[in-house]
């Protein structure tokens, strides 16, 4: 019995996890080999690992050097920079914007709470693509944005804003307000509002409430909400290649120039490698404190 | 020895209330929850709303904290109208019946949240909220989280936390609904110490009649939107004046008759349902042909073989059910009208006389003084 049970358990995961590992373990442990090689001008543009030609016998090749390269070229360490910093501001803006949206989607009367939902999501319904090219015609010089503007008198020369760190930021909210949204809502709809009353009971102004309740007990949903944020903005390349500028210095747009221009697949591999490492370290400090919450709370 | 004065401000016309309700109404959009209630509740009383869910009660205590507004009516408290006051500039504290403790601070931060609103001075906050940690016996869990805490102890720290605040009201939304049987039973009688030792007014709402009748200086029984009847337990228990509270309390035998004639403080009722009239005291006038309810408590009678000795009321009937409880045996007696009585017998010997039993004919008497006329 038991072990039918245990079969069948198996057999459920085992789609899921085969899936996992052969389109994303095996393809990230290729990457890392690629990472480890030499670059040589040929097709594939790098040298195997393991020689087993060579008359010495089979010989290990690895190559560290392409990981030094990195910490060697400051453009390298610029572009993490950038991208963390361009990450980080539009995680705080979605934050800014994301936190009084879910906030008054939560506490919105239970009928138009699923309306309110579903225009959330409903940029999701048209490619992401053509959602950023649309805003090129937006942002552009003789755009929508700057026709508006112009037309109302604020402006009397339009404004560069295309190609700029500002529309790359723009760009980046836009695309993934949503995922600051949707957990933020998801903690707040669910808070017992009796808090709140018991707070106002006890002489704490609607504010005052806010601050002492609502916002430590939504900080779960805040640091979901930025994660899911925060870590593919780092790694963006599509918002920063239509919408950034000559000065726009992100590690995505870095990657695809080592990896298509330069055709280095080893250091265009050494630089993903890294961004993982980069990427996965804020991932798991979020499981951590999630853990401990989950603990704190059983 | 000195006669110790019974504690009824509510009998003394002229106390001023603590709390008073003046023709309150709340509606729910079509909904009116509660409908011109008046009430006055007096300094250092226990008060319980009592009623079914849905009755009212919780949106009553709920204005009272300020989390609801009237929609027509005024709500005074110490003289003042608080109608539009918001909760937060209340002199009351509430009791949530989820406790509603902030699971992010500790057992001393919720207790103290409520000073620090006020801008007590943080030597004084700690003093303070070991004095009512104290008071409701959960020193040594100052430093726990609520979700560290049982059912029992969260339910105190709820109290403490209201406590602290030294409301002039404190309300109490089904407090002990969430604790099990045994430890709700001891908590009762806390709580009732707990009140009498700080002397602050403590209204209850409850659907549990046991809970209000142990606990209470006066009940108020709502049902649909409305107070039925206020009274001390006794009150309400003994002299309901309606057929819904003498319905709601306790067990109730009703009989529909109709006057018969009547005179020296005492009625005679025709019910077809006994087969023959009956007298029952009754102080006021009723003209003849009028239709009343009379109701007797099952404790109140006597069943037995024998015929019952004149004046007493009774009639007759075969057992349909009977139970012993041990203290006391519930037997349901059924007429040849159909109607049924129920009637406690109370176990007062271990054995000798022989008590009725299935097959027997009874008889199921009461003293007219015993019984009430209901007309509503």
């Amino acid at each position: 019995m038991s072990r039918f049970r245990r079969l069948g358990r198996f057999l459920v995961a085992l789609p899921p996890y085969a899936w996992l590992v052969v389109f994303f373990l095996i393809p990230c442990l290729i990457v890392f080999k690629i990472s480890l090689s030499e670059a040589q001008q040929g097709i594939p543009p790098y040298l195997p690992l393991v020689d087993w030609a060579a008359e010495a016998g089979t010989r290990l090749r690895v190559n560290l050097g392409n990981y030094g390269y990195l910490f060697g070229d400051e453009l390298y360490a610029a572009a993490y920079l950038g991208s963390l910093r361009l990450a980080g501001i539009s995680t705080l803006c979605c934050l800014l914007i994301g936190y009084p949206a879910a906030y008054a989607i939560a506490r919105a009367p239970g009928a138009w709470r699923h309306s309110l939902l579903l225009l959330v999501a409903l940029p999701f319904w048209t490619s992401f693509l053509i959602r950023v090219y649309a805003w090129i015609g937006i942002l552009k010089t003789e755009g929508l944005l700057n026709g508006l503007l112009l037309w109302l008198g604020i402006i009397t020369e339009p404004l560069q804003i295309l190609q700029t760190n500002l529309a790359v930021v723009i760009g980046m909210v836009y695309s993934y307000l949503p995922f600051m949204v949707l957990p933020l809502y998801a903690n707040l709809e669910k808070m017992d509002l009796s808090l709140l009353e018991a707070a106002a009971d006890l002489g704490c102004r609607p504010f005052r409430a806010f601050l002492a309740v609502t916002l430590p007990l939504s900080v779960p949903g805040i640091i979901a909400g930025s994660v899911l944020v925060f870590v593919p903005a780092v790694g963006e390349f599509v918002i920063p290649d239509l919408l950034g500028g000559p000065d726009t210095l992100m590690i995505g747009k870095v990657l695809w120039a080592e990896f298509f221009d330069n055709r280095d697949w080893p250091v265009a591999s050494a630089v993903a490698v890294a961004m993982l490492v980069l990427l996965v370290a804020p991932v798991m400090v979020f499981q951590h404190i999630q853990h401990k919450r989950a603990e704190a709370t059983r | 020895m000195s006669e110790r004065q019974p504690f009824a401000p509510w009998t003394d016309p002229g106390a001023d209330p603590l709390i008073r309700f003046d023709r309150v109404t709340k509606r729910f959009g079509d909904f009116t929850a509660v409908e011109a209630v008046d009430l006055a509740i007096y300094q250092g009383e226990f008060f319980s709303l009592l009623g079914a869910s849905g009755c009212g009660k919780t949106t009553l205590l709920r204005m009272l904290a300020g989390f609801e507004t009237p929609s027509e009516g005024r709500i005074f408290i110490d003289g003042v109208d608080v109608s539009a006051v918001p909760p937060y500039e209340r002199p009351v504290n509430m009791m949530f019946q989820s406790y509603a403790l902030f699971p992010h601070m500790s057992v001393e931060q919720n207790v103290a949240f409520g000073l620090r609103q006020d801008g007590m001075p943080k030597a004084r906050i700690k003093d303070k909220v070991r004095d009512v940690l104290d008071l409701v016996r959960m020193t040594g869990f100052a430093g726990r989280r609520p979700h560290q805490l049982s059912g029992g102890q969260r339910q105190r720290v709820a109290l403490a936390r209201c406590l602290a605040k030294e409301p002039k009201v404190l309300l109490l939304d089904e407090p002990l609904a969430a604790l099990d049987r045994k430890l709700r039973e001891q908590t009762q009688l806390e709580l009732v110490g707990i009140q009498d030792r700080v002397g602050i007014t403590f209204v209850m709402v409850t659907h549990d009649q046991g809970e209000a009748m142990t606990m209470s200086s006066r009940i108020g029984v709502m049902n649909t939107g409305h107070i039925r009847q206020i009274g001390t337990p006794v009150d309400i228990y003994e002299y309901p004046t309606s057929r819904f509270v003498a319905d709601f309390i306790g067990a109730a035998n009703m009989f529909d008759g109709t006057v018969t004639g009547g005179g020296d403080g005492r009625l005679t009722v025709a019910c077809p349902e006994l087969g023959h009239d009956i007298a029952v005291d009754y102080s006021g006038a009723l003209a003849a042909g009028a239709p009343v309810t009379v109701m007797v408590r099952p404790e109140k009678m006597a069943v037995s073989r024998e015929r019952p000795v004149e004046g007493m009321n009774w009639t007759e009937g075969g057992i349909a059910d009977m139970a012993y409880l041990g203290d006391v045996s519930v037997y349901h007696v059924r007429l040849e009208s159909g109607h049924k009585i129920e009637v406690l017998r109370t176990n007062l010997r271990h054995s000798g006389d022989r008590p009725p039993d299935w097959d027997d004919r009874v008889f199921v008497s009461w003293h007219p003084a015993n019984a009430l006329v209901l007309t509503r």
